[in-house]
């Protein structure tokens, strides 16, 4: 982590790169000698890569005197010296050249240049140097290289090998047809397929993107999916076009057709032999895939089950002493188990602001069989969004519940809620104790006030009606205007 | 028809004056002791059963006058049981009892046949009073039901009106019923909503059974569509 602390650091102070001896405070860093060829700086990259790094073919090395002979030194900087590690911002792929700019100085643009002139010159040897760099040498900050990853992954090693013999059979085919520059692009096509594939199955999440835009450049451009599609589809037709015209080119049309149908036998012949173990390996794919989003499932479901339910249960065994916190335990969990199960909603995500007329009773219910323990029996009749008005009938309900659930004594209060065209209604029904609306206490006439007048201020209406013994029943009403009448089912 | 039982020569014709004969099916037998436990000495349980298949046999052969149903069951939908016996055995009054809330399930049930529907977590008081009333042919509205009744029915009404009904008696609700639905759906029981609206017991019992026959003989579209909608969200 040091590595990549200090990294970011040499990002963000450019001043910091003219300082030689900024970079003495760790011990890792060798010789801050701002004249070293770079080609002694590949003893740490082998170092950090291994045997694989053998494969690297010459063809990176060569150009490196050339160019800098012909004066491209302009922009090199100091290296850091540190071991050649892939870079994880500023990468275009596998964040090799932003990697190799940060070890050697050179600024980033330079050496892809570089890279894309070696990648032709050397008919796509580069190419393939580069997609096995991105194999072997590990990320910033990464503990080991895809390439570790990869040798454990025996179905993306049969992947790879799958995508090689189907190379391989198009590269035979080319060879037949004597197209020379396909024959010799063979091994680095080859390389590359295998590796991106190996890279595909086994590199983390966030390197995943790149390969993707490796994979599938059209699906980058910008736009719905349906203008990529035409996009894909011009792309294809250029480039099946072409084929077939540098086909043509080397051939009289004649020609061409003898060994076309032999290519066709050829063809069926390799897809008969190995078409079933292509296919194995992309249902093998699919399979895993399949099996791995099952696997996620279950434990998602676990982990929602454990932090609810088996917590509420664990919470009943040691208050069983407790009727009533024990049912009060069990009426929540059952409500939110509900709710997680018919209304897909997550377990907690109830609270917090409510947007329709539904789902506000449903907090009214949740938050006063909470907070005082008792039932709330709610029932709603359609539903709608909420506005300021609604949001006040809800507010003013809520009191008329909480007062119920505190004065009545009764065990349940009643909650019902209708959305009418016209109109919105909310009843708080309890069969508690009652009152005298004529001779009410102060305590009480507070709130009814409070009720009354939330209502009122917004055009509602609220009747209380009660005697003692007799329980209380609260009706609001709140017309709705005309602007909110489009109705909207739950 | 053929039944051992020795009192059921008499006791299911007299159902109302005697002891109503519950049988109970559900697929949780702590559930089922529990009821019966909550039952016992106000009615008289002849039999129980945990899946259709038995439930069907069982009901068949002791012909109860109350099955308490069960919604869910492993081996398929409550409505599957009311189907199954109401074809041979249409004296059989059926009493939903669920835990689920979902509306299309409960609605289902009922449209089967059962004559009413109580969430599992009603008193033992307010059950026998609920299993003697389904006895008696009347039809059993929890609060909530009557919130699904009245949502249903409310649900494709703007929309309907533009639209020809085959049967306008059996595809809307009346003002009277919606105001008893509405008075039950509040909390009110029969009693109190028969002082609110300054009718009998007698009136209330018939205007809730009229909904029921309604919400089960209905065969319009929306209906179905409600439910669909229902189970979409």
């Amino acid at each position: 982590m040091g590595d990549h602390a200090d990294s970011a650091a040499w990002r963000s102070s450019p001043a910091a790169e003219q300082v030689g001896d900024g970079w003495d405070h760790t011990g890792s860093w060798q010789q801050q000698d701002g004249s070293r060829r770079p080609d002694t700086s590949w003893q740490n990259w082998q170092d950090a890569s291994g045997p694989a790094a053998e494969q690297r073919p010459g063809g990176t090395e060569h150009w490196r005197p050339r160019l800098e002979s012909l004066g491209l030194r302009w922009s090199r900087g100091s290296g850091d010296g540190g071991p050649f590690r892939r870079e994880r911002d500023g990468r275009l792929a596998g964040g090799v050249a932003a990697g190799l700019a940060r070890r050697t100085g050179f600024d980033v643009t330079t050496i892809r240049v570089v890279l894309v002139v070696a990648t032709v010159v050397t008919s796509g040897l580069c190419a393939a140097a580069y997609v096995v760099t991105w194999l072997i040498v590990p990320a910033v900050g990464a503990e080991s290289s895809i390439a570790s990853k990869a040798l454990a992954d025996r179905r993306g090693i049969g992947l790879a090998v799958g995508l090689t013999s189907a190379l391989g059979v198009m590269l035979a085919i080319a060879s037949a047809l004597n197209v020379a520059w396909i024959t010799s692009l063979a091994f680095p096509l080859i390389v590359c397929a295998a590796g991106l594939a190996l890279i595909w199955r086994n590199a983390p999440q966030d390197e995943l993107a790149y390969v993707r835009r490796l994979a599938d450049p059209v699906g980058m451009v910008g736009g719905g999916p349906r203008s990529r599609t035409v996009a894909r589809v011009i792309v294809a037709c250029l480039l099946l076009i072409l084929g077939l015209v540098a086909l043509l080119s080397g051939h009289e049309r004649y020609a061409l057709f003898r060994p076309l149908a032999g290519i066709v036998l050829v063809i069926a012949g390799i897809t008969m032999a190995l078409g079933p173990w292509w296919l194995r390996i992309a249902k093998n794919l699919v399979d895993e895939r399949q099996a791995r989003i099952r696997a996620e499932e279950r434990a998602e479901m676990a982990s929602r089950v454990h932090d609810s339910v088996l917590q509420t249960l664990a919470l009943i065994q040691r208050r069983a002493a407790d009727p009533h916190q024990v049912t009060q335990l069990a009426r929540a969990q059952e409500r939110e188990l509900r709710a997680w199960l018919f209304d897909a909603k997550a377990p907690g995500s109830t609270e917090g602001q409510a947007d329709t007329v539904a789902d506000g009773v449903r907090m009214i219910q949740q938050e006063v069989e909470a907070q005082h323990g008792m039932s709330v029996d709610a029932v709603t009749v359609g539903n709608c969004e909420l506005n300021d008005d609604l949001r006040a009938l809800l507010a003013a309900a809520r009191e008329a519940t909480v007062n119920a659930a505190k004065w009545s004594g009764a065990p349940v209060v009643s909650l019902f809620a209708e959305v009418e065209p016209d109109a919105v209604s909310l009843f708080v029904r309890d069969r508690g104790c009652g009152f005298d609306p004529a001779a009410v206490p102060g305590d009480r006439k507070g709130l009814t006030e409070s009720v009354h007048a939330r209502m009122a201020r917004r055009g509602g209406t609220t009747t209380v009606r009660s005697a003692p013994g007799e329980g209380t029943e609260v009706s609001l009403t709140m017309p709705r205007s005309v602007a909110d009448r489009l109705p909207r089912r739950p | 028809m053929t039944s051992g039982h020795p009192a059921s020569a008499g006791g299911s014709r007299a159902a109302t004056t005697g002891a109503p004969r519950v049988f109970l099916v559900d697929d949780h037998g702590m559930f089922r002791s529990g009821v019966r436990s909550e039952l016992s000495g106000e009615v008289d349980i002849v039999g129980e059963a945990d899946d259709v298949g038995p439930a069907i046999a069982g009901i068949s052969e002791c012909e109860p006058d109350v099955v308490l149903l069960d919604v869910h069951l492993p081996g398929g939908g409550g409505q599957d049981v009311v189907t199954a016996v109401k074809a041979e055995h249409p004296q059989v009054r059926f009493l939903a009892l669920s835990a689920s809330d979902a509306p299309e399930d409960v609605i289902a049930v009922i449209r089967a046949g059962a004559r009413g529907y109580v969430t599992k977590t009603i008193s033992g008081p307010e059950l026998v009073d609920a299993v003697r009333r389904v006895a008696a042919g009347d039809a059993v509205f929890s609060p909530r039901l009557a919130g699904f009744v009245l949502d249903a029915f409310a649900a494709a009404a703007p929309a309907g009106m533009d639209r020809p009904t085959f049967d306008p008696e059996l595809d809307q609700l009346t003002t009277r019923e919606r105001e008893v639905l509405r008075l039950i759906a509040r909390g009110y029981t029969y009693r109190e909503v028969a002082k609110e609206l300054f009718i009998s017991v007698k009136t209330v019992e018939s205007h809730v059974s009229s909904v029921l026959r309604k919400l089960q003989l209905s065969t319009r579209h929306q209906l179905t569509r409600w439910a669909a909608e229902r189970r979409l969200t």
